[in-house]
């Protein structure tokens, strides 16, 4: 079974090798052309340096006397060589680094497409951390054997020269050669095989131990508030231990396996010394032709690594492939239809929902798949302005994402102006709705860029009004930069409160038909917050265009400027109407706006309770003191 | 970006050659057992080597006194020659495998060692120290940074060693044949050695700016991935695809100018080597004829040649990677010495007194570092078991109580005292024990809602956690998730809405059972009735401990027995609510106000 298994897992490995060699054919015909002239030159090496030792050493210590003209020409002959196996290091390094990094930048491109195609269900389904590594690491692992890969082509062409030219030379130490290479080849094939599980291991581990640092810190803040340094430290020293030890196992496989690799050829060294004399004794070869093959057995030890270099990547090469090829084959885009809705007048757009049904499939398999929505239905009019109201955990940001579309309903519909959102195309959806989320996103950009994420028809002009109605001007005029101050990664150069108006600002400045705020004013003043709702409002606000309105929100200061409520819990719509009616009619409603006020009054009713037994309180605080 | 920029200026390589050794003696002196059995290694190593010079001093052995002697080939003398070099080889194999051995148990026993404490050291640091570093830089402190080294230490580190030892021996053997030609050899190298040193240099910046730009380029991607709603919601996956192919792009050409430069360093090795290897022919057939050198020792000579060759092609990577694993140790040894300000006093430390905690603040005033003071001179006292709302506009300084009170900060001037003894004092066992807080940001880790709320006390069972969530009042909500206790959260708790997340952040903290309960925001997300509810639970669950809430909605200020009105950094007004509404045109006046502009 489990040699069954490594057998498929190099089948695979050269699949994926066949397809990077496919992808990018010219660059490797040139790193493997500079490899086989690399190895050619490394056996022709071997020939000549026999030969300036037999032709020319063993004569003239023989006569005694120099001959200029051949020793120039032995010279000149080794020097050649070298400058061409430069040549060839150039050709093959250059053309493997080269390949590999294209292929790298390729596949990179590849993934980030594909994350940008793919719908948000698909990116809830999957961790962040994975989704960066399948950019990141396991592309590089997929391509790893690259590097080496033309190396041991070449190497391959060479030791088949290298056991001809043998045969050339003499069948006896052909014999030796005969059993040196084969060994030496299959040492190699034994190390990468059993050196690739470690290394799957211990790559597996670096990953965990980073994860459990990552979120370890990354929740910094809990282990100090709760005292768990040490059981977080055991937590990862577990984990590092286990690192340590698949380390080690890789260690002392290297400590057999390198010092064989590097014995066996000397071996076939001292095997070539004993059988060549014997075959000199027979005349049957020359010292020159001793000298040469002894040498070119210690010169073709170090190329036969490359090949073990490339067994030993594949294992981690299909598995890095398999991770890639999971994202790039990932169906469920979503795609977006030809209709537009661009009326020459930028008037408010009409939202309505119909029946609509939403779950999120589960994480894991074993879990069932909740059902967050269920025949929702509603409609916000153009122009109005409508407030979805409901205890936590109700849907009520799922119902936001709908809105503008950024999940797709199980069943039913989203329209807007009556057309389904799923037949709009990217381009009118987005300058069509804006949504603002619960929590703020900022790029590693400008404070300009973040607001005009590069929309066409947002000048400096434009971006400052946006500014002024989410009330971030100040801040921002006080920036030392102004608009191009960089607010860092994530934005963390800024407040909470401060990302939140910059968010709000950049939905403002794209001019939305229809504006969805996820609870996004909580850290804007309420009379902000009423300042922006009214100028969107009015048919002819500050930013000369009027917006539709779904609002997310607790604060009954909001709520009081909606024209309409929906009021939902566990995802479905309990009633809609105007606050008061609501107020009057749904107590599920009426104990969640007027929840403050309720507990305001019953803790006048207690304090009239307290007032009249104040002996305890006061019993209690002279025996505490 | 800090990071990065620390990373090509630790790669100047001035500054490298003297701090190179302080890295290594600062690294040795933190792990001393890295020095365990050290000669036994070295000595194993230098044995290794000797292998291999043997076959080219058998092959001159071979040729002088068995192939080329009067009368043809002496099979006696190859034979012998042959058995010994065996032996030899036997010997040198066993002692490499024992060298490596050795290294390898001793190397990433003693790096793990260094990786945990780092881990622990990290946690041991402030708050404001931790969060000044960038994301990420603090992990790839116990990760990438380790890693390097160990991995220098597996592949690089073996072969310099072995290299520099087989550079050491093979000069010493060519000594030994013949001193002329070894000046050739060495003469033939020298201009490539400065060449190499001239390149080694430049490949050091330019892996420097293939590490900055891979820092930019997971950034990137990043953001793709962590902001792709926002980029499906305003349709910008044409300018986030720019953006990436840039940065794709950008890496790419940042690694093919490294490795052309590193090209031109084994290039320079293979000429030195062609003109070496000329050089000792002309030289020793000169040498020959006038008979000072033998065949065999010619032949042996041009052997010796391909085995300097090796060490110096390779060396410009060695030594690339040897640096980067130095720069990891430094950086990885910068954060050990980094003394957490805010220290464990330790065993010298002093515990809380049981029962109930009072606080008392005395003349407190904190800026943070280079910034303005946003406590000014605090005075207070809040007696045990009092129930404490502490308001105020946003950035007025109220969150900072929170922060000096749960000690993730110290005071720039004065003292915090619970119970009578000054918070500095305490043994951080007892402080985190007795008091809690709960941050506004309620982390949740990737685990199951019953593993997260047990963070703290991992010994409850699953009955004694529903009977928490009972006690809270969020029974129904526990049994509205699809698994209950066992339901996932997701990343960062991220597969719960966020006010979600703040109720299990709450449950975490409750379960703690603390003797002083902060609150910092902590139900800001949840909605008005769950939140009046918990407030209403809380109260009756933490009747006799002492609460403090940093609160955004006034409904908690009107709850609590005391409220304390923080404005710009000053107390500006403390005493039950109803007694402070009376002045409405006070700081609580309105902010009551407002509030009641928006409740209403």
């Amino acid at each position: 079974m489990a040699s069954g298994t490594s057998r498929d897992v190099l089948g695979r490995g050269l699949r994926v090798l066949g397809r990077a060699i496919r992808e990018q054919p010219r660059i490797f015909a040139v790193a493997v052309t500079g490899s086989v002239l690399f190895g050619l030159l490394v056996i022709a090496s071997a020939y000549v340096v026999g030969g300036v030792v037999g032709e020319v050493v063993v004569p003239a210590i023989a006569r005694g006397s120099v001959p200029a003209g051949a020793l120039a020409l032995a010279a000149a002959a080794l020097f050649g060589i070298s400058v061409l196996r430069v040549v060839g290091i150039f050709g093959r390094r250059l053309g493997a680094g080269y390949m590999q990094y294209r292929l790298q930048a390729a596949y990179r491109r590849r993934v980030t497409r594909r994350y940008l195609d793919l719908p948000l269900s698909w990116h809830h389904r999957n961790a962040t951390g994975t989704l960066l590594s399948n950019a990141n690491s396991d592309v590089e692992a997929a391509w790893y054997p690259i590097a080496p890969l033309p190396f041991a082509v070449g190497t391959v062409v060479m030791l088949v020269g290298a056991v001809v030219s043998l045969f050339l030379t003499d069948w006896a130490l052909a014999l030796v050669g005969l059993a040196v290479f084969p060994a030496l080849f299959a040492l190699n094939v034994v190390y990468s095989r059993r050196m690739a599980p470690r290394q799957a291991r211990a790559q597996r581990l670096r990953a965990e131990v980073s994860g459990i640092a990552h979120e370890s810190f990354d929740g910094a803040l809990v282990v100090k508030t709760m005292g768990r340094e040490a059981q977080e430290t055991v937590r990862f020293a577990a984990r590092a231990g286990e690192l340590r030890d698949a380390l080690i196992s890789v260690g002392r496989l290297r400590g057999v396996f390198d010092p064989m690799l590097e014995t066996l050829p000397s071996l076939g060294t001292l095997a070539v010394l004993v059988v060549g004399a014997l075959r000199l004794r027979q005349g049957a070869i020359s010292v020159t032709e001793l000298v040469s093959v002894a040498f070119l057995f210690t010169v073709l030890a170090f190329p036969v690594r490359a090949i073990g270099w490339v067994l030993a990547e594949l294992p981690r090469s299909v598995a890095g492939w398999d991770r890639v090829a999971r994202v790039l084959d990932a169906t469920g885009e979503m795609p977006y239809g030809e209709r537009t809705l661009d009326p020459a007048e930028p008037t408010p757009a009409t939202l309505a929902f119909h029946d609509v049904h939403f779950g999120y499939e589960p994480a894991e398999a074993h879990l069932p798949g909740t059902e967050v929505l269920g025949a929702v239905s509603f409609t916000v009019p153009a122009g109005k302005t409508v407030a979805l109201v409901g205890p936590t955990g109700a849907g009520k940001s799922t119902i936001a994402s709908l809105a503008v579309r950024l999940v797709d309903p199980r069943s039913g519909t989203v329209t807007l102006d009556g057309v389904d959102v799923r037949d709009l195309t990217a381009a009118s959806l987005a300058s069509t709705v804006a949504l603002v989320a619960q929590v703020p996103f900022v790029f590693d950009d400008t404070v300009r860029a973040n607001i005009t994420l590069d929309r066409p028809g947002i000048g400096d002009e434009e971006v400052w009004a946006a500014l002024r109605l989410a009330e971030a001007d100040g801040f921002v005029a006080a920036l030392p930069d102004g608009l191009d101050t960089m607010v860092g990664e994530r934005g963390t150069s800024l407040s909470g409160g401060q990302r939140q108006r910059l968010t709000l600002a950049r939905a403002l400045a794209g001019r939305p038909r229809l504006l969805v705020l996820d609870d996004a004013t909580s850290a804007v003043d309420p009379r902000v917050e009423a300042a922006i709702l009214a100028g969107l409002r009015a048919p002819t606000g500050d930013t000369g265009a009027a917006a539709s309105i779904l609002v997310v929100a607790y604060r009954r200061a909001t709520i009081a400027l909606a024209d309409e409520v929906i009021y939902v819990e566990q995802g479905r719509v309990i009633a809609r109407g105007t606050h008061p009616d609501l107020l009057a009619t749904v107590p599920g409603y009426a104990d969640l706006v007027t929840a403050y006020e309720q507990a305001e009054h019953d803790r006048e009713q207690t304090r009239t309770y307290d007032e009249v037994t104040p002996l305890t309180s006061g019993l209690e605080v002279e025996v505490d003191r | 970006m800090s990071a990065s920029a620390t990373d090509v200026e630790a790669e100047r390589p001035t500054e490298q050659a003297e701090s190179t050794w302080r890295t290594l003696r600062r690294g040795l002196a933190l792990s001393p057992e890295l020095k365990t059995g050290l000669a036994g290694t070295v000595v194993l190593a230098l044995v290794y080597m000797v292998g291999r010079v043997a076959v080219p001093v058998a092959v001159q052995r071979g040729i002088d006194n068995g192939l080329t002697v009067e009368g043809g080939p002496d099979m006696g003398v190859v034979a012998t020659v042959v058995a010994i070099t065996a032996a030899v080889l036997a010997i040198t194999t066993t002692c490499g495998y024992l060298m490596m051995r050795r290294l390898f148990t001793v190397s990433e026993t003693a790096l793990a060692g260094v990786r945990t404490r780092a881990f622990r050291h990290v946690h041991d640091l402030s708050m404001l120290h931790q969060q000044s570093e960038r994301r990420g830089s603090l992990v790839s402190r116990v990760t990438s940074d380790v890693d390097q080294i160990t991995q220098f230490l597996q592949w690089g580190g073996v072969i310099l060693i072995v290299n520099l030892g087989q550079l050491v021996i093979t000069t010493a053997v060519m000594l030994a044949y013949s001193w002329q030609l070894t000046l050739v050899v060495l003469g033939a190298f020298a201009p490539a050695v400065l060449v190499i040193r001239l390149l080694q240099r430049r490949l050091a910046a330019a892996y420097g700016l293939v590490r900055q730009r891979m820092g930019t380029l997971l950034g990137t991607i990043g953001e793709s991935v962590v902001g792709a709603p926002v980029i499906r919601a305003y349709g910008i996956a044409g300018r986030t695809a720019r953006r990436l192919d840039a940065a794709i792009e950008g890496q790419r050409q940042a690694q093919q100018r490294a490795i052309r430069i590193s090209i031109l360093g084994s290039s320079v090795g293979e000429l030195a080597a062609g003109l070496a290897l000329a050089g000792v022919v002309v030289l020793g057939v000169i040498l020959g004829v006038d008979g000072s050198l033998s065949i065999g020792q010619l032949t042996a000579f041009l052997f010796l040649v391909t085995l300097f060759i090796q060490p110096v092609q390779i060396a410009t990577e060695v030594l690339n990677e040897a640096q980067n694993a130095i720069a990891g140790w430094r950086r990885v040894l910068d954060v050990l010495d980094v003394a957490p300000d805010v220290a464990d006093p330790g065993e010298q430390g002093r515990e809380l007194p049981p029962g109930p905690l009072d606080i008392r603040f005395a003349g407190v005033t904190f800026a943070y570092p280079g910034g303005p003071p946003v406590l000014h001179d605090v005075s207070l006292e809040i007696p045990a078991k009092s129930r404490v709302a502490v308001v105020g506009e946003t950035g007025s300084g109220k969150t900072t109580f929170a922060k000096l009170l749960t000690r993730l900060m110290d005071p720039t001037a004065g003292e915090v005292l619970l119970s009578g003894v000054p918070l500095r004092e305490v043994r951080f066992e007892s402080l985190r024990s007795r008091v809690v807080m709960v941050p506004q940001d309620g982390f949740l880790f990737d685990a199951t809602v019953g593993e997260n709320v047990r963070f703290a006390r991992p010994e409850l069972t699953d009955e004694q956690l529903t009977i928490a969530f009972g006690e809270l009042g969020l029974a129904d909500w526990l049994d509205g998730l699809p698994a209950g206790l066992d339901t996932p959260v997701g990343e960062r708790g991220e597969a719960l809405s966020v006010g979600e997340r703040q109720l299990v952040a709450l449950a975490r903290a409750y379960v703690a059972d603390p003797d002083l309960l902060v609150l910092d925001e902590a139900t800001s997300a949840v909605d008005p009735a769950t939140e009046v509810r918990l407030q209403r639970t809380l109260d009756a669950v933490t009747r006799g401990r002492t609460t403090l809430a940093i609160a955004h909605r006034l409904s908690t200020a009107q709850a609590a027995d005391e409220v304390i009105v923080v404005d710009r950094g000053r107390i500006v007004q403390r005493g039950p609510h109803d007694e402070l509404v009376k002045d409405p045109d006070s700081v609580y006046g309105l902010l009551y106000a407002s509030w009641l502009e928006q409740t209403r």
